[in-house]
C-alpha cells in the first residue's frame, strides 16, 4: 500500500497541471497579500478563491486522473492485492498531493502575512475542502464508466455545490420568511461542505459584525468548542462517507 | 484721561479681588475654609497636595485655581465640587473617585443652575459622571481629560453630562471609558469643538432633544456604539471622524428623527455602519468619505428630502442599504468605487446611472437569515446579473451623475 502511495504521490508531484495550480495560488495569493494595505482584508478575498478554485482543481484534477490510470488500475487488480488499499492508496495519494499543492500555493503566504487564527482556520478548511472534493471525485468516478461522462458529473457537482445548493437555500428562505429559519440553517450548513467552511472562516473575521442576528446564532453555536468540534466532524465525515462507498463500489466493480 | 480712568479701574478691581494660598506649608490648609473666608471675585491658588474637602460647594463667584493639578478626593462617597454661583472658575486641578450611586448622579464638578462657568485645564479620572451641567448656561468646558474605567452602562455615568443647558461651548477635551463620551439633552445653541471621545461603553457623543448645536472637528473613536443624534433639528455635524466604531449593534453616526441638518465634511472610516439614517428628514450630506464600513449608509424608507452629493464612497461592502421601494432622497454627483459606468464626453461624470443598493443587501434586508451567503459566489452572480436587469432594488435609488475620479477630501 505504501509503495503505490508513494508512486502516485511522486507521479502527481511530476504533473504539470499541479505544478501549474501550486503556481496560480502562490501567485494569486502573494498578490492579493502584497495588494492590500490591510493583510486581514487579503484573507477575505482569498477566501473567496479558496473557495472557488479548490474544490474545483480538487474534483476535476481528481477524476481525470483515476480515469488516465485506468489502465495502470487494471495491472495493479491483476497484481495480489487488496482492492481496498489499492482504491485507498490512490485516495490517499491524490489527496495527499493536492494538499501539498494548496499548503504551498497558500500555506505559505498566509503563514507569512497573517498569522492568526482566522489565517490558521481558513488553511485547515482549505486542506479538508480538499480532501472532501477529492473523496467525491472518487465516487463520481467508480459510478460511471465513461470518462467524458464522468468528468461532466464532477463539473455539475462542483456545480451544485458552489451554486445551485446555495440558490436552493434562498429558495427555501425564500418560501418559509414567516419560520425563524436561523436555527435551521445552522443544521442545512452542514449539507454543503462549502457553505459550512465559509460561515467557519467568516465567523472568525471582523466582518461577521454584518451579519447581525443570523450571524449571532452562528457564532454562538460555532464560537463554542462543541460548536467547533462538530463542524470540523461534519467536514471530516464529508471526506470520509463518499471515499467509503467508492471503495464498496469499487470491491464489486467489474473493471 | 480716557487711558488714565480705564487704567484707575483696573487698578480698583484689583484692589478688590484678593488671592488666597491654600496649601500644606500655607495659613490655609483646606479649600473649604478659603471659600468660606473669600468675597466675591477672589482667586484662591492652591498648591500642590491631596485635599479630601467631601462635597466642596462654590456659593460666590470665585476662581479656584490649582496650581501643578493639586489632587481633589471625592473618596468615593462624595461629589466633588458643586458650583452654586454665576462665574466661577475651575482650572487646573486633578479630581478623582467621584461616589456612585444609582439615586443621585454624582459628578466630579457639577453645575447648578448657573451662568459663565469656566471648567478648563481638569484631570478627572474615575469619576462617576465627570463635568455634570444642570440647566448651565454660557458655560464654557475646556481642555480636560476625563478617564474612566466603566464596565456597566448601569454602574456608570457620562463624560460631560449636559441636561437643560444653553450656549454651552465644549472645546478639546478628552474622553474615555466613561458610558456616554458626551451627553445633551435639551441643549440649545451649543458647540462641541475639537473633542476627542473614544472607548466609551455606550456612545462617543449622545444628543438627545438639543437643537441648534454644532459639532466641529472631534474625534469619535472605538465606541461602544458609535455617536446618536436623535430628535433635534438643526444639528450642525462638520469635519469629524468618526472611526471603528465596530461591533454587531455599532454605528459611526445614528440619525433618529433629524430635521434640517447639515452634515458636511466628515470622515467615516472602519465602522459597521458609517450612518444609519431613520426618520430623518431634509438632511444635506456634502463632501464626506466614507471608507472600508461594514455598509456605508443606511437610509430607511421614513427619510425623506435627504441630499447627498460630492461624497466619496471607497472600500465599503455595502454602499447604500434601504427597507422600501419608495425613495425620497436624491443622490448626486458622488464618486463610487464600485461604478463601473464610461465617461464619453470627459466632464468626468459617468454618463449611466449609478445604483448603490446591490441586490443582496435587498434581499437580506427582506430576509434577514439570508446573511449566511454572505461571501458566496451566488450572491456575487446575483448582483452582477442584477446591474443589468434591475428589479428588485428600488428603481430610483441611483446617482444620475456619479463622478468618474473620487474628490480629493
Amino acid at each position: 500500500m505504501k509503495k503505490i502511495i508513494k508512486y502516485v504521490f511522486i507521479d502527481i508531484l511530476r504533473n504539470k497541471i499541479v505544478l501549474a495550480y501550486t503556481i496560480l495560488l502562490l501567485l494569486l495569493s502573494l498578490s492579493i497579500f502584497n495588494l492590500e494595505d490591510n493583510s486581514a482584508k487579503g484573507l477575505l478575498s482569498l477566501l473567496n478563491i479558496v473557495l472557488i478554485i479548490v474544490p474545483l482543481v480538487s474534483i476535476l484534477f481528481a477524476s481525470i486522473y483515476v480515469y488516465n490510470s485506468a489502465e495502470f488500475l487494471e495491472l495493479l487488480v491483476s497484481q495480489p492485492l487488496k482492492r481496498n488499499s489499492i482504491w485507498l492508496s490512490i485516495f490517499i495519494g491524490l489527496a495527499c498531493s493536492l494538499t501539498l499543492a494548496f499548503f504551498v500555493g497558500v500555506g505559505i503566504p498566509v503563514l507569512l502575512y497573517e498569522l492568526s487564527a482566522t489565517g490558521i482556520t481558513m488553511l485547515l478548511v482549505g486542506v479538508l475542502l480538499t480532501v472532501i472534493f477529492v473523496a467525491i471525485a472518487m465516487l463520481a468516478t467508480v459510478n460511471t464508466r465513461d470518462k467524458a461522462k464522468g468528468i461532466g458529473v464532477a463539473v455539475l457537482l462542483w456545480l451544485y455545490f458552489s451554486i445551485l445548493f446555495d440558490g436552493l437555500v434562498l429558495f427555501l428562505l425564500f418560501q418559509f420568511a414567516d419560520y425563524p429559519l436561523e436555527k435551521a440553517m445552522i443544521g442545512i450548513s452542514a449539507l454543503n461542505p462549502i457553505d459550512l467552511s465559509r460561515i467557519l472562516v467568516l465567523l472568525k473575521m471582523d466582518v461577521s459584525a454584518l451579519m447581525g442576528y443570523t450571524g449571532a446564532v452562528f457564532k454562538d453555536f460555532f464560537g463554542t468548542t462543541v460548536g467547533l468540534v462538530i463542524a470540523i466532524l461534519v467536514l471530516l465525515f464529508w471526506s470520509i462517507i463518499p471515499v467509503w462507498f467508492s471503495v464498496r463500489k469499487f470491491n464489486r466493480k467489474d473493471l | 484721561m480716557k487711558t488714565v480712568f480705564i487704567i484707575l479701574c483696573c487698578w480698583c478691581t484689583q484692589a478688590n479681588a484678593h488671592v488666597i494660598k491654600v496649601g500644606n506649608k500655607q495659613t490655609i490648609k483646606t479649600i473649604t475654609a478659603a471659600v468660606a473666608a473669600a468675597k466675591i471675585g477672589d482667586t484662591i491658588l492652591v498648591d500642590r497636595g491631596i485635599y479630601k474637602e467631601k462635597n466642596l460647594v462654590i456659593d460666590k463667584q470665585l476662581v479656584l485655581k490649582g496650581i501643578n493639578h493639586p489632587v481633589l478626593d471625592g473618596e468615593k462617597k462624595y461629589e466633588i465640587i458643586s458650583i452654586k454661583s454665576d462665574r466661577v472658575t475651575i482650572d487646573g486641578f486633578l479630581l478623582q473617585h467621584t461616589g456612585v450611586s444609582s439615586m443621585i448622579d454624582f459628578a466630579a464638578i457639577k453645575i447648578y443652575n448657573k451662568h459663565y462657568a469656566t471648567i478648563i485645564n481638569n484631570i478627572i479620572n474615575d469619576a462617576f459622571f465627570g463635568i455634570y451641567s444642570q440647566q448651565g448656561i454660557n458655560c464654557l468646558i475646556q481642555n480636560n481629560t476625563l478617564t474612566a474605567n466603566a464596565t456597566e452602562e448601569q454602574q456608570s455615568g457620562n463624560g460631560i453630562h449636559c441636561w437643560k443647558s444653553d450656549s454651552m461651548r465644549i472645546i478639546g477635551n478628552t474622553i474615555s471609558g466613561h458610558r456616554d463620551g458626551i451627553y445633551f439633552e435639551f441643549v440649545t445653541n451649543s458647540v462641541i469643538w475639537r473633542n476627542n471621545s473614544f472607548k466609551n461603553l455606550r456612545y462617543g457623543l449622545h444628543f438627545m432633544f438639543s437643537n441648534d448645536d454644532a459639532y466641529i472637528t472631534n474625534v469619535f473613536e472605538n465606541n461602544g456604539a458609535g455617536v446618536a443624534v436623535m430628535f433635534s433639528h438643526g444639528v450642525k455635524m462638520f469635519n469629524n471622524y468618526f472611526k471603528e466604531n465596530w461591533g454587531d449593534a455599532a454605528y459611526g453616526l445614528l440619525l433618529k428623527e433629524i430635521n434640517d441638518s447639515y452634515i458636511e465634511n466628515n470622515r467615516f472610516e472602519n465602522n459597521t455602519m458609517a450612518i444609519y439614517a431613520e426618520g430623518a428628514n431634509r438632511i444635506h450630506m456634502q463632501k464626506n468619505v466614507f471608507k472600508s464600513n461594514g455598509w456605508a449608509l443606511k437610509i430607511q424608507a421614513s427619510c425623506m428630502d435627504i441630499t447627498l452629493q460630492q461624497n466619496n464612497f471607497i472600500g465599503n461592502t455595502f454602499d447604500v442599504g434601504t427597507n422600501g421601494s419608495l425613495v425620497m432622497n436624491t443622490f448626486n454627483n458622488n464618486y463610487w468605487d464600485k461604478y463601473e459606468g464610461y465617461d464619453l464626453n470627459h466632464d468626468n461624470n459617468g454618463d449611466v446611472p449609478y445604483r448603490p443598493v446591490s441586490m443582496y443587501s435587498m434581499i437580506i434586508e427582506k430576509n434577514p437569515p439570508a446573511m449566511i451567503l454572505f461571501h458566496s459566489l451566488i450572491t456575487t452572480l446575483m448582483d452582477k446579473s442584477e446591474k443589468v436587469i434591475p428589479s428588485l432594488t428600488p428603481e430610483n435609488l441611483k446617482d444620475e451623475h456619479p463622478l468618474m475620479k473620487s474628490i480629493p477630501l
